[in-house]
């Protein structure tokens, strides 16, 4: 089994690689560093913990599943998946987990500030030496690194991108109308719904639970702050309670008047048949939605079209999984084998093939990839990219739950000054 | 010693159970508090997230939220306990009249209490869904318009009312209605029908005869049933989690908020706090409940 000579040419290319790329290799701080495992990987179970249960995410990790097998043949897999809930089962799971020092070897969670609620816990380690190792910023966007740096440590590998501001448009509508194809800006969006809503579309926009309420909500933010101005409502220095905060709650609140009543239980595949069946014009969901399409047989261009959210053109609104190091897991060395094969090119190509999204390396070539991911990867090389809030890049959980009890409230009450004084609060409350 | 031999075994018997009583019950109480009354610092911005000792219960109850979930509570509970009595009393009364196929309707009216509040959940979301008119109501709002009856559709549970929770109560109030009419019609069926004979003998009407007569003696059952309904609406969790979802302001009670303490919010102190706070809810029910039951069956003996 050991050292099937296959392997260890194979292994002896990806140090190689991994040399070439980071010009002086890390010098492992531990024993059990990627780069000096032996060859075919460290050995042992390495457990690794995901919400990926189902559908396209589960056919992503088995493609995973079998290249780590290729690649780390002395390493046995465990796939710890949680299924149910959009994660929230899983991540109780989690926590129960990482609470009774019973932590997987490695484990899913959104890249970004959401992590900092592990980093809090002191229940994850930085994986600094495998993202150099992996070539670090000659490889992976120099801005979706410093989103995923905390106190200069960078705390996990992301394994996969979605774009979050992305509008679903169903074009027969938007033809019977008379209304653009794509609006400039958020003000001509709505003038374009007034005119869906006149041609008798009750419901111009359809929105679901909250969740997705709060991804509408970022992206009216970015098209109205622009990124800069919205990457710095994370900060310190970030002010909720600016003419820019007000003046997208006031976009927002109109935005909602041309929308359907939605459960606050409500999740998004209804909200995204609403644009497939008709019934309304517009969905703003992240580009998982494609699958849901693709599901109905619709064709790209004539059943559905797409553009990025009013105002937010040349902007991605970045959501990313991620692979992390626990604090005490018992396989550290495999571990690192695992993040190092979520990192690579070959490993990032398979995963994302499979799940729908895109590599979050940027020397992936997209030939291989559908008409969607092509445009998607061609935009995240070029645009800015800003982080997500409903979906854990830009703020912690805990920040992220306290804006969704905000945006709940307001969809009940409608109440814009309310809305405006709870995100204070929650920024006053949360912000590092 | 002799007095030892008496009491002994028995208490040797029950030991097990007293010491498994003591640490899983009262002994985590007892560290559900303690968690509870904990000062925590956040790690990153060394901000003071829990001052401590009685404050941490101070800073819960002031807030809004906290206030917001407490008044949903309340209307949830007392909506929940007069629908559920209601209806359990009325089919009781109705079944102990002995109609035909007794059996089938007894079990008809049971059979809701066998599902699980999730698996009910997720039918009564679809059915309590708020959207209204031609184009988009589905559940109960689809079927009124269908019935020609389009002013009785609403929001339900996310309208934008401060009773909004008595909506929330219809789901518990189908689902437990039938255990409250079992409890009923066991304590009917307890009153030997010489009662009934002598009280119509005696030209008692059939409204007398119920007033007078047999509610009188029902009434025990009725405490009981209101304690049970009492306590299981405070703890209710599952049927308003699956309804309303994971994060939902609008239909947060004390028990859902904790979960979003506990988790997303990654407060184990501020959940410990909330729960030490239902626990002493749950207690000023309950225990006088007991206290009474306790009097009456040491009266029963004596």
């Amino acid at each position: 089994m050991r050292a099937q000579p296959l392997v260890a040419v194979a292994f002896a290319a990806a140090l190689t690689l991994v040399g070439c790329s980071s010009g002086a290799p890390t010098a492992s701080q531990s024993p059990s560093a990627a780069t000096s495992a032996p060859a075919g990987g460290a050995g042992g179970d390495v457990g690794v913990f995901t919400w990926w249960a189902d559908g396209s995410e589960k056919v992503g990790l088995e493609a995973l599943e079998k290249l780590f097998k290729e690649k780390y043949p002395n390493d046995t897999f465990v796939n710890l998946a949680v299924a149910g809930g959009a994660g929230s089962n899983a991540k109780a799971k989690l926590a129960a987990d990482l609470q009774n020092g019973n932590p997987p070897d490695s484990f899913q969670g959104h890249a970004g500030a959401e992590l900092q609620d592990y980093i809090r816990a002191d229940q994850i380690e930085p994986v600094n030496d495998v993202i150099d190792a992996l070539g670090g910023a000659s490889v992976f966007p120099k801005n979706l690194l410093d989103l995923l740096t905390v106190q200069g440590n960078i705390y996990s590998v992301p394994s996969n991108i979605h774009r979050a501001n992305v509008v679903w448009a169903n074009p027969d509508v938007l033809k019977k109308a008379g209304a653009s194809a794509e609006p400039a800006d958020i003000d001509a969006w709505l003038a374009d719904m007034q005119k869906l809503k006149d041609a008798g579309v009750a419901t111009p926009l359809s929105v679901g639970g909250t969740w997705t309420q709060l991804q509408l909500f970022e992206t009216v933010l970015i098209a109205d702050l622009g990124v800069d101005g919205y990457t710095q409502l994370f900060t310190a220095q970030g002010d909720w309670g600016s003419g820019g905060v007000k003046k997208a709650v006031a976009h927002y609140a109109k935005l909602l008047s041309y929308a359907n009543t939605a459960s606050d239980g409500d999740d998004w595949p209804g909200a995204t048949d609403a644009v497939i069946n008709g019934k309304a014009a517009y969905n703003v969901m992240g580009d998982w939605a494609v699958a849901q399409f693709t599901l109905k047989n619709k064709k790209d261009g004539v059943d559905y079209t797409y553009f990025p959210v009013p105002g937010t053109k040349g902007v991605f609104d970045f959501l990313a999984d991620s692979f992390t190091l626990p604090k005490g897991a018992k396989n550290p060395g495999g571990a690192k084998d695992w993040l190092s094969l979520i990192g690579s090119p070959e490993g990032q190509k398979a995963f994302n093939l499979a799940k729908g999204s895109i590599p979050a390396r940027t020397d992936v070539p997209s030939d291989d990839f559908p008409a969607y991911q092509k445009t998607a990867m061609a935009s995240f090389k070029s645009d800015k990219i800003a982080p997500s809030i409903a979906h854990g890049a830009a703020v912690s959980q805990a920040w992220n739950s306290d804006m969704s009890t905000a945006i709940s409230k307001f969809y009940r009450s409608k109440d814009q000054a309310t809305l405006v004084t709870d995100l204070v609060a929650a920024a006053k409350k949360n912000a590092v | 010693m002799r007095r030892l031999r008496t009491w002994g075994p028995g208490l040797l018997l029950v030991s097990p159970s007293i010491i498994l009583v003591g640490i899983f019950v009262y002994g985590l109480i007892g560290l559900n508090v303690q968690t509870s009354l904990a000062e925590t610092r956040d790690r990153i911005t060394n901000r003071i997230t829990n001052p401590g000792g009685v404050a941490n219960y101070l800073n819960l109850l002031g807030d809004d939220r906290y206030q917001h979930a407490l008044w949903n509570l309340l209307v949830l509970t007392v909506v929940f306990m007069v629908g559920t009595m209601l209806f359990g009393l009325l089919w009781a009364v109705l079944l102990e009249r002995g109609v035909t196929g007794e059996g089938a309707f007894r079990s008809i009216y049971l059979f809701p209490m066998a599902i699980s509040f999730v698996a009910a959940g997720v039918a009564w979301r679809w059915l309590l869904s708020p959207a209204q008119g031609p184009d988009q109501a589905i559940g109960l709002n689809q079927l009124f318009l269908k019935l020609g009856m389009p002013w009785l559709q609403s929001s339900w549970w996310s309208s934008d009312s401060s009773f909004n929770m008595a909506a929330m109560a219809i789901p518990a109030i189908w689902q437990l209605s039938g255990y409250i009419m079992a409890l009923f019609l066991a304590g009917f069926r307890g009153i030997s029908d010489d009662q009934r004979e002598a009280a119509r003998v005696d030209g008692a009407s059939e409204w007398q005869l119920y007033r007078y007569v047999l509610f009188p003696q029902v009434s025990p059952v009725a405490l009981s049933a209101l304690i049970i309904l009492g306590h299981m609406s405070m703890k209710m969790f599952d049927l308003i989690y699956s309804i309303a979802g994971a994060n939902s302001y609008t239909a947060e009670v004390p028990a859902t908020f904790m979960w979003i303490q506990l988790f997303p919010q990654s407060n184990p102190t501020g959940a410990a706090a909330n729960a030490t706070v239902i626990l002493a809810i749950v207690a000023i029910v309950v225990i006088p409940y007991l206290i009474y039951t306790n009097h009456t069956e040491k009266d029963g003996r004596a």
